[in-house]
């Protein structure tokens, strides 16, 4: 804490000191097998404030959203109170409605395909035993989005009208919610991080909405990742690292160095990590100019045996470079040249990227990466079918060896070819999948949070696997949201702000707190 | 007796021989020789001849072929429910060129086969390049082709098709069954071979299990799709030419009938031989075993509705025990 202090609220605050506390959280813990997620969380939000909720990923937020609305029991012990009333810990799914909570997540919950009128109005015309009035549901539509003075045409399919009108309707069907049993009693509404895809118009109407529904007397729980944003909008701001609140701040006191000390923490003695030099070696890959809506990358040298790290907060876009760059979403500017050959990106295919010796392994293990229901030797081998023809065809037995010879090499375990990926730990499945792509040598290696769902044991397999794949002359690109993995492999380290590449850490710079700063830093500035 | 942790296929999938796995490969076949052992019971002396059987294996030739051709793309993720209505085409063509125009066979026969072709073709525009449900494309195709062949035959059987296509397919004799099994026999093993040991039946798996997961890795999906839609074509118009071989004449109704005992098949030898994959020799096994069960009861004099009943009845019978087998879990299979 550098200036001002928590005393110095504001005074329409300090009218509502005394009030009963919209949300009062104590003591609120979460165990998951042997990892504490939260540890004795403690916290208030006043009637009609609107109070942020910050913390990295992992330091317990959703945890807490969660056992908010009933989807996890927290430990016994704690306790939490709406408006003075205690709720019955653990709560039944559904019930929070009856505590006037309503949530809004980052999904929406809104059904593309449908009206603007059935999705505003879902609760009440599925709730129906008789036939629906449709008349009575437009004028309640109409006023509900009257009163907060928003235009949208009411038979428009939400998948045709912009984000931003999509998470207003959200907001506003959320506040409807709450008071949907008549009365004007206040509730709380959570925002589960709305924002990250908005533009910066869109951020403001969206605020706009906030404190139209906070001057009504509900409580807004704000959660998000933009420090910039929740000083703009919050009254006061709960901190969470590590499954413990940090620190609670008075917004308007506070600076952004404050909010980012919370976030990360004091500066602890770094641990260095031995980083070979490696910008000396040869370039195998290079990008340039990829220049696609919200993300923009100029240029981008990849050496041989580097691992470079891509990361940012939500929303930054470092995660769709790896896609682009492999055509498995097409991109429409940009080359990437790899060992001499220069290939347009608007034009690659996947088909052709396997060919010239990229991989990518995604992170949607169960949907993009590997089949569930066929075999390990299937998932491995699929990449190298040719290598095992026969005069008689594909030379099965031989198959199932050199699965088994290599899940003796990757550890992988159970080491039976013929069981199903899917029967395997998250883990072993994706060092599975990491042998599919390694077994053919490739010269550009992307990964896509390569230890999502992988147990710690692991985790550290998976890290030699891929430091061994560079040292062997491979370029390493990972995309993750994991700022210890990051520092913990990565030689280089590209942190993205608003779909560009604002900061660069190299060598002994690398650790978590480091790319922590720059992820929440103020560069905003830089950019423009 | 057998332990518990031998009934589990994943428990030990290196052992030699396990005990759970081979039941459930071969329990169809098992429950297909009761079904037999019964019907010679019941019908001493009639049901358990060599004729008997030898008819039954001709005579479901066209349905075994159908439920070959929709293994294909069913493997490869798409339902193609034209393969009936693409049968009774190809065996229309079979009829109008050859016994109304006196083309010779020779032509006849691949004509016929192209036409399925085409029919696989423009499944495949509206299914993989428009982007159209396989169901409700294959759904249309059929209701167009089934209007078509009536206005082709105006709604009557063409007869007079050339003998030498029925010798080469009912009246050609080996071992005292027509040549018709033996071409069955002939597609079922190029059909395994393919689907188990060639790098495209992995890739047709994967594009079945996987799109997206086949797409990333260097799989031209769409191809394989069209592929496979193609062939299905191509294999429904064969059973067509068969069909009119076995008939000596073009019928423009039947081949819807041959629909859903071809589904049927398809789904029910999914549980059978590769337990859990749609393959060819379970296809095989199953329309056997389901003409056999409405075979026996047509000779006890059973009204023709148990047939329909029967065969929807085993579908969804055999579907649910091996569901049981597997803890009910989701399937793998579409």
């Amino acid at each position: 804490m550098s200036q001002g202090g928590p005393a110095g609220g504001t005074a329409r605050l300090a009218a509502r000191e005394d009030a009963a506390p919209a949300l009062l959280v104590s003591d609120i813990s979460k165990t998951f097998g042997g990892a504490r997620a939260l540890k004795g969380v403690t916290f208030s939000v006043r009637p009609g404030e609107v109070h942020g909720l910050l913390g990295q990923n992992g330091s317990g937020k959703s945890t807490f959203v969660k056992i908010l609305s009933g989807f996890h029991a927290p430990d016994p012990g704690g306790q939490i109170s709406v408006f003075g009333r205690v709720l019955d810990l653990p709560m039944r799914a559904g019930r929070f409605r009856d505590y006037r909570i309503a949530f809004v997540h980052q999904n929406l919950g809104l059904v593309p395909s449908l009206s603007v009128l059935e999705n505003l109005r879902v609760a009440s015309i599925t709730a129906r035993r008789a036939g629906i009035d449709w008349r009575h549901e437009r004028k309640a539509a109409q006023a509900a989005l009257d009163r907060f003075g928003i235009r949208i045409d009411l038979r428009e399919r939400v998948a045709a009208i912009s984000q931003v009108d999509r998470a207003l309707l959200a907001i506003v069907r959320a506040s409807d919610d709450l008071g949907g049993d008549g009365t004007q009693a206040p509730g709380i509404l959570v925002l589960d991080e709305p924002t990250p895809f908005l533009p910066k118009e869109g951020v403001d109407r969206l605020f706009g909405l906030v404190r139209q529904v906070v001057a009504r007397g509900t409580s807004v729980i704000f959660i998000s990742h933009d420090i910039d944003e929740v000083r703009d909008i919050t009254d006061r701001a709960t901190i969470l690292r590590d499954g413990a609140v940090s620190t609670t701040l008075d917004t308007a006191s506070a600076s952004h160095d404050d909010f980012v000390e919370g976030i990360v923490g004091r500066r602890i003695a770094r641990q260095t990590v031995p980083r070979p030099a490696v910008s000396a070696r040869a370039v195998r890959a290079s990008v340039r100019a990829l220049a696609e809506p919200g993300l923009a990358l100029p240029r981008m040298d990849l050496h041989e045996g580097e691992i470079v790290g891509m990361t940012g907060l939500i929303g930054s876009g470092y995660e769709r470079v790896p896609y682009l760059l492999f055509g498995a979403t097409q991109a429409t500017s940009g080359t990437l040249e790899l060992d001499g050959e220069s290939i347009e990106l608007s034009r690659t295919t996947p088909k052709a990227s396997v060919r010239r010796g990229m991989a990518l392994l995604p992170a949607d293990r169960p949907k993009a990466s590997g089949v569930g229901s066929l075999s390990v030797a299937e998932n491995m081998m699929v990449l190298d079918l040719g290598r095992f023809m026969g005069p008689a065809g594909l030379r099965r037995a031989a198959m199932t060896r050199r699965t088994s010879e290599l899940a003796g090499t990757f550890e992988i375990r159970p080491n039976s070819p013929g069981l199903r990926l899917g029967a395997l730990s998250g883990g072993n499945a994706q060092k599975v999948l990491l042998a599919k792509w390694l077994i053919r040598n490739p010269k550009l290696l992307m990964l896509d949070e390569p230890t999502q769902g992988v147990d710690v044991g692991t985790r550290q397999q998976v890290f030699g696997i891929i430091r061994k794949t560079a040292a062997d002359g491979a370029s390493v690109l990972c995309a993750s949201s994991d700022f210890e993995q990051l520092a913990e492999l990565c030689h280089r380290v590209l942190i993205f702000v608003r779909g560009r590449v604002a900061h660069e850490l190299t060598g002994d710079d690398i650790s978590k707190e480091h790319i922590a700063e720059r992820c929440y830093g103020p560069a905003r500035h830089d950019l423009h | 007796m057998a332990r518990p942790d031998m009934t589990s296929t994943e428990a030990a999938p290196t052992r030699p021989f396990n005990l759970g796995r081979f039941v459930e490969r071969f329990a169809l076949l098992g429950v297909w020789s009761v079904i037999i052992g019964i019907f010679g019971v019941l019908l001493p002396g009639i049901f358990l001849s060599w004729a008997n059987f030898s008819i039954l294996f001709a005579t479901q030739a066209p349905a075994a072929i159908l439920a070959l051709a929709l293994i294909i793309p069913l493997t490869a993720g798409d339902y193609d429910l034209s393969v009936g209505a693409t049968l009774t085409l190809s065996a229309v063509t079979v009829g109008v060129l050859n016994a109304l125009h006196h083309i010779p066979v020779g032509l006849v026969v691949p004509i016929a086969i192209g036409v399925g072709i085409l029919v696989g073709f423009a499944n495949a525009f509206f299914i993989v390049y428009v982007r159209i449900p396989s169901l409700v494309v294959t759904l249309g195709t059929t209701s167009i082709i089934t209007g078509l062949v009536q206005w082709i035959t105006n709604s009557s059987t063409i007869g007079g098709i050339s003998p030498s296509l029925i010798a080469w397919v009912g009246r050609g004799r080996l071992f005292g069954i027509s040549y018709s099994f033996y071409y069955v026999l002939i597609l079922a093993t190029l059909i395994w071979v393919i689907f188990e040991y060639t790098p495209l039946g992995r890739r047709m798996l994967f594009v079945g299990r996987g799109r997206e997961v086949a797409r990333l890795s260097g799989i031209d999906v769409d191809r394989v799709r069209t592929g496979c839609l193609v062939a299905s074509g191509a294999l429904a118009a064969l059973a067509g030419v068969v069909y009119a071989g076995l008939l000596g004449a073009a019928d423009p109704f039947s081949g819807l009938n041959f629909l859903l005992p071809a589904f049927a098949a398809a789904y029910l030898g999914a549980t059978a031989i590769m337990p859990g994959r749609f393959n060819a020799w379970g296809a095989v096994v199953a329309v056997y075993f389901l003409s056999t069960g409405i075979t026996g009861l047509t000779m006890l004099g059973i009204p023709l509705w148990v047939t329909n009943v029967f065969n929807g009845g085993a579908l969804v019978l055999a579907v649910t025990v091996s569901q049981f087998a597997r803890g009910r879990e989701d399937t793998d299979i579409a």
